[in-house]
């Protein structure tokens, strides 16, 4: 692909860039167009490439130095002023060390401002466990008014970019670190906030999958379509509002349903989807792959995706057994006279 | 300079609207009575003198800021308030009341005139740091001004706000630092010490004033100056008093948060009838 082009952006070769380096390159573009736009972040402009903004548009790029405090709760009162602060830093920063200033600045008070947290889930796998994060999905998803985004590639990070500034009110954006192999070969998709990309049809089995795992399920649906089994893909790119509409769906369609995330099982997709189904008083086999309560060890991305099974293969093997399961006939369910 | 009539007119209004605090706080049950009293000659002076505002237009976008980052002394806010014709008097009536506008610290997007919702300390002079960068990038002329404690100087965020505001050279910010020499637990200095709290400041690049928080001359003096100055932010620290006006609260530990009996009441309103005689 020589060149990708969005609603307000043109990009070459966007398909060899990765999630980061895109998201640079689009914000920058939309900045240079619409003088509302200022970017922010916290001695982090190289690591996220929100440099970019500062390299074309110095006047409206403010590095705060090591401070998220400060920096969330001043786009606050950047947004009061009419403008709309792009905040990046990583997702661990973003999240947890400055979480009651996005929650009581940015979303209490409805402050129109957007978060892109790079480096999150275990992206950045061999900086150790403190660049990690693997929470991040859940607290954002707990703070009412937040929209919740993790885009799966580069090309889907920019349409989310460019939908999250097209909408009034507070998105968090996760994105890893920036060297994933892509999912969308071209632009030839429709992105729209809080509604599920359904990538692979399928009658046995959904899985749902959000963020970089994403071409991960597609590769184990295909892997068990050669094994006889047809299992729908969904790209869950809004963790919320989430696409209930999508998973009841795959309740009512597949009866089986297996979860994919970067982050902890606790509060994020799996926990989501969980809830809708719940709620659905629906039967379902369902499944959550991620990391299973626990700290991430040390190690390059690819080998902790598939020492927490959330690589090609470990969603085949969590397929697998969820097509085995049973759930109607087991006894433990036979009402009791 | 301040002139003898318009002194008098500050003062009478600073003791009209303590009257209203008292009664208000009657009213709801219980109210951080203390640093509002302690606060309010300085919000006294920027709502009577200072703020260009609309009260018929809230959202103003060219209206000066005020962030009361103390968000505990949003009764003395409220009270303000209304009197300026942003909502009415009796809705003070409903303050802390289930399902009220007012709960003690004030909510930008239910009450009229509130330009941030503080209460959790730390986070109300970030918040000014960019209201008066949004200015600059905006090629707007308001000016922010913004109200810390004392006590919330031990928050950290506020040091990073301050290491901002003066690397930014936002000289179009001015922050009063309400020194009333308590925070909830007790003396400052006792549970941690802040000074040399003026050293720190001008350290962190900040212009710093001192002055009698209680005394009109000094307040819009300080004001004043600040407007004047070009490079940097101005920090005055006023030297306040806990309960000002009321004799029995008067750097009271006890007096941080509290209820009023019909007795506490009527000795609080002779206290201040006392201290601001016609």
């Amino acid at each position: 692909m020589a060149k990708a082009q969005g609603l307000t952006w043109t990009v070459e070769d966007a398909d060899q860039m990765t999630q980061a380096e895109i998201y640079g390159a689009v914000i920058t573009q939309m900045g240079q167009k619409d003088k509302r736009l200022v970017a922010l972040t916290a001695d982090l402009a190289r690591s996220t490439k929100i440099g970019k903004f500062e390299e074309k548009i110095p006047e409206r790029f403010f590095n705060f130095g090591i401070a998220e405090a400060n920096m969330f709760a001043v786009a606050s009162g950047m947004a009061d002023a009419g403008l709309i602060p792009i905040v990046s830093t990583f997702a661990v920063f973003s999240s947890l060390r400055a979480a009651e200033f996005v929650r009581t600045d940015i979303c209490y008070q409805k402050r129109n401002v957007k978060i892109i947290a790079t480096h999150s889930g275990t992206s950045f796998g061999q900086a150790g466990t403190t660049h990690h994060c693997t929470e991040d999905l859940a607290v954002m998803r707990a703070l009412a008014g937040m929209t919740v985004i993790a885009p799966a590639d580069a090309l889907e990070t920019a349409k989310a970019v460019e939908a999250a500034v097209a909408m009034d009110g507070p998105v968090y954006i996760r994105i890893g670190r920036g060297f994933e192999p892509p999912l969308h070969k071209d632009l030839g998709f429709e992105f729209q906030i809080g509604k599920a990309i359904q990538l692979r049809e399928g009658t046995d089995l959904t899985v749902i999958a959000t963020g970089v795992p994403v071409r991960h399920a597609v590769e184990a649906a295909d892997l068990a379509k050669q094994q006889g089994h047809s299992v729908r893909v969904l790209d869950m790119h809004t963790l919320k509002p989430l696409d209930e509409a999508a998973v009841l769906a795959a309740v009512k369609d597949t009866r089986r349903i297996v979860t994919v995330e970067d982050h902890s099982v606790v509060g994020g997709l799996g926990t989501a989807v969980a809830e809708a189904i719940a709620r659905s008083g629906k039967g379902c086999a369902f499944r959550s792959l991620g990391y299973q309560d626990c700290y991430s060890i040390v190690g390059y991305p690819d080998d902790l995706q598939h020492h927490y099974c959330i690589d090609g293969d470990g969603i085949l093997a969590a397929i697998g057994e969820v097509l085995k399961a049973d759930f109607e006939a087991d006894e433990d369910w036979a009402d009791e006279d | 300079m301040l002139d003898a009539a318009e002194k008098k007119r500050l003062v009478k209004k600073a003791r009209q609207l303590r009257e209203r605090i008292v009664e208000v706080t009657f009213t709801c049950g219980g109210a951080h009575i203390g640093g509002a009293f302690s606060q309010h000659d300085i919000l006294v002076a920027l709502y009577y003198k200072y703020l260009r505002l609309d009260p018929a237009q809230p959202a103003w976008s060219e209206r000066d800021r005020f962030v009361l980052s103390k968000g505990h002394g949003g009764i003395g806010h409220a009270v303000i308030l209304a009197d300026k014709g942003y909502y009415a008097d009796k809705l003070l009536d409903e303050f802390n009341k289930t399902g009220s506008p007012f709960g003690m610290h004030l909510d930008r997007l239910k009450v009229p005139g509130v330009d941030a919702s503080t209460g959790s300390l730390g986070h109300g002079i970030g918040i000014a740091v960019g209201m008066a960068l949004g200015a600059r990038v905006t090629g707007k002329s308001y000016r922010t001004y913004c109200l810390i404690g004392d006590g919330e100087c031990h928050e950290g965020s506020v040091w990073e706000s301050a290491m901002a505001a003066a690397h930014f050279k936002l000289a179009n910010l001015t922050c009063f630092v309400d020194r009333n020499g308590f925070s909830l637990d007790g003396p400052t200095e006792k549970i941690m010490a802040l000074e040399p709290l003026d050293k720190k400041f001008e350290a962190f690049g900040w212009r710093v004033l001192q002055i009698d928080g209680h005394d009109f001359d000094a307040i819009c003096g300080a004001i004043e100056e600040a407007q004047r100055e070009r490079e940097r932010p101005v920090m005055v620290i006023a030297k306040t008093i806990k309960g000002k006006g009321v004799d029995f609260m008067e750097s009271k530990t006890g007096w941080h948060y509290g209820g009023l009996d019909d007795e506490m009441k009527r000795k609080a309103l002779e206290s201040i009838r006392r201290t601001y005689p016609d």
